[in-house]
């Protein structure tokens, strides 16, 4: 079961990766679509065409080569917020472990409030707050990196808190004493001891986050604050082809929400697999 | 006790001030209000007067207080985008997310339930493996994938319900109720299902793993060994202490359900809270953002308080670990 999600991942990573040479077509390149190739069912269909193995959208765009550069997109979206989320979780938690006092109950006070607040009201109110902030013409633009910085912000708590228990067990521990009487640096202490020592749970919270984080991205985009649609993820491609359902042109949305779908259960089952793995009760 | 509740108080008080804020940071500074209040002709001397006039150029502690003091009248100003008050839109649109939300919620906990109650006393039965692995999928999808299958599979090819809207509404004074009419029975049916599915599949693997936890338990195997049916054992003893739990995670999982909505709503077309806010993000509309932010705030401050306070005055024992049911 965890062989076939595995492998079903790294199908759709691969195919995503190597997008830009494996895509039958560009489908972001307006001078190579044309209008009569729109709306082209899935090439085993009547009126399909296997140079638009899955169909065409509404501009003549195919849809397998907007899957890859789309499940592109939704993947390094993902990966890198839950790697944004990782740091800040992990440096807050740090900190507030080690310093314990004020700053400590500063971090986790925001980290209890934030925590009351599901993750994707959050991520939708900072996508808001950055409309209203930045011009209207750079949107485009830097759509990416403000999903990215949303998707982050609302999942940084979970790292923080776990990384700050464990700081605080394994700051009372010997070796740690040990280096502080030596007069070892304070942040060599938590760099070089600390931080490996702590660092394993996190990981098995950060495969497991991915599989969220993709989520979020594609539900965000969905609901039209993610990514625009002159770069769609998954989630706007979704959305794009949501308009054409009653039409009758069920394939515009359904492969990627197909492919969706099977990404993020591979990679929930990866992540269940790695949290039992590392879990000693279970050996 | 008491010195328990004035703490919990307190700190929710400070998360609401807090939520104020940012609310107010937001309507404020974000963007100008002046600017996205007149027309471009105004000129700079009549915007210098709209501004005093609104209070603008006081400090910021006293915008602040006078925000706080509107707010918990209820009065959040003028929506951008629709130039009428907010108080308004939003007791227009209330109701159908309340509808939607109770439906959803009961309907996760009269089929959430009863699974978990299965999966957790037969477990290694064929429809138990089925069940879970359903479970799987329905934490994995996304739920706007959801809608939209249940859409394309009951609306567009079998045509039984309607797609989108609310159907007929019956207005009650300011309350409009979809669930004494037929069509609107139909209406709420699908958003419903698709609201519910990840509260279902949630309730669901938490009653099976609090049953399996309860049934290890010492005065179980007494029980058991008294020579007690195991119908009076499963549901008389065990099931009234998973239940406990249970119940209070549910009340926390009804924050989770106002974010799904929002989602819902949006694949529907439901005309409620949550379409609202999304209309609200993709217009830069902050004063109804700001207002949807404190009331949903309030929302999830009072619940947590009032989960809170049932925590310690059940069971002072069940510290349920938010994080190990992956709450939030």
């Amino acid at each position: 079961m965890t062989v076939a999600a595995a492998l079903v991942a790294l199908v759709i990573i691969a195919g995503a990766v190597l997008a830009p040479w494996i895509a039958p077509h560009d489908p972001f390149d307006p001078a190579s679509l044309s209008l009569l190739d729109a709306s082209n069912p899935p090439a085993w269909l009547a009126g399909g065409d296997w140079s638009f193995p899955l169909g065409t959208d509404n501009q003549g765009r195919d849809i397998l080569s907007a899957i890859l550069y789309g499940s592109r997109l939704s993947l390094m979206v993902g990966f890198s917020a839950v790697l944004l989320a990782l740091l800040l979780g992990v440096t807050l938690g740090l900190f507030a472990g080690w310093r314990g006092g004020l700053a400590d109950t500063i971090i986790m006070r925001i980290a209890d409030v934030k925590l009351s607040f599901p993750a994707i009201l959050i991520a939708l109110l900072i996508d808001g707050v950055a409309r209203g902030v930045l011009p209207r013409d750079a949107q485009s633009e830097i759509a990416p990196y403000v999903l990215i910085a949303a998707i982050a912000l609302s999942f940084w708590v979970q790292y923080a808190r776990t990384v700050r228990a464990s700081t605080l067990v394994e700051r009372g521990k010997e070796y740690i004493q040990a280096a502080r009487v030596i007069g070892v640096h304070p942040a060599k202490i938590v760099l070089g001891h600390l931080l490996p020592n702590v660092i394993g749970p996190v990981l098995v919270i950060a495969t497991i986050n991915l599989a969220l984080a993709i989520l979020t991205e594609a539900t965000l985009s969905f609901l039209g604050v993610g990514l625009p649609p002159t770069q769609p993820s998954l989630g706007t491609l979704i959305r794009n082809g949501n308009d054409y359902l009653f039409s009758g042109d069920w394939w515009i949305s359904i492969f990627p929400g197909v492919v969706l779908a099977a990404l993020i259960l591979s990679v929930n089952l990866l992540g269940d697999w790695l949290r039992d793995a590392f879990n000693p009760k279970l050996r | 006790m008491i010195a328990f509740l004035v703490q919990r108080l307190y700190q929710a008080v400070l998360v609401m001030l807090t939520v104020g804020l940012i609310a107010f940071a937001l309507f404020n500074y974000v963007g100008d209000p002046i600017n996205s209040m007149v027309g471009q002709d105004t000129s700079l001397a009549d915007r210098g007067r709209l501004r005093q006039e609104l209070g603008l150029n006081d400090s910021f502690i006293i915008q602040f207080a006078r925000f706080v003091g509107r707010g918990a009248r209820g009065e959040f100003g003028l929506s951008y985008q629709q130039a009428r008050p907010v108080g308004q839109i939003i007791l227009e649109k209330m109701p159908a997310t309340l509808e939607l939300s109770f439906v959803a919620a009961t309907l996760a906990l009269v089929i959430g339930v009863p699974m978990g109650i299965y999966t957790g006393l037969h477990r290694r039965s064929w429809l138990s493996q089925l069940l879970l692995g359903l479970s799987l999928i329905g934490v994995s999808l996304p739920t706007f994938l959801i809608g939209i299958l249940l859409i394309l599979v009951f609306a567009v090819v079998l045509g039984w319900l309607p797609s989108f809207g609310r159907g007929s509404v019956v207005q009650f004074g300011w309350w409009s109720s979809g669930l004494v009419t037929l069509d609107g029975w139909r209406a709420i049916i699908l958003p419903a299902v698709t609201l519910a599915l990840f509260q279902m599949t949630l309730i669901m693997r938490l009653v099976r793993a609090e049953m399996i936890e309860v049934l290890r338990t010492d005065y179980i195997k007494f029980a058991r060994a008294r020579g007690l049916t195991n119908r009076a054992v499963n549901f008389g003893h065990a099931l009234k202490n998973t239940l406990v739990p249970v119940i209070t995670i549910a009340g926390l999982q009804l924050g989770s359900i106002i974010a799904f909505a929002i989602i819902t709503e949006t694949v529907f077309q439901w005309p409620g809270m949550g379409l609202m806010f999304i209309q609200a993000v993709t217009f830069a509309d902050i004063p109804v953002m700001a207002a949807y932010l404190v009331l949903v705030g309030f929302f999830f401050v009072t619940i947590n308080l009032v989960v809170d306070l049932l925590y310690h005055f059940i069971d002072p024992r069940l510290r349920v670990d938010r994080e190990r049911v992956g709450i939030g």
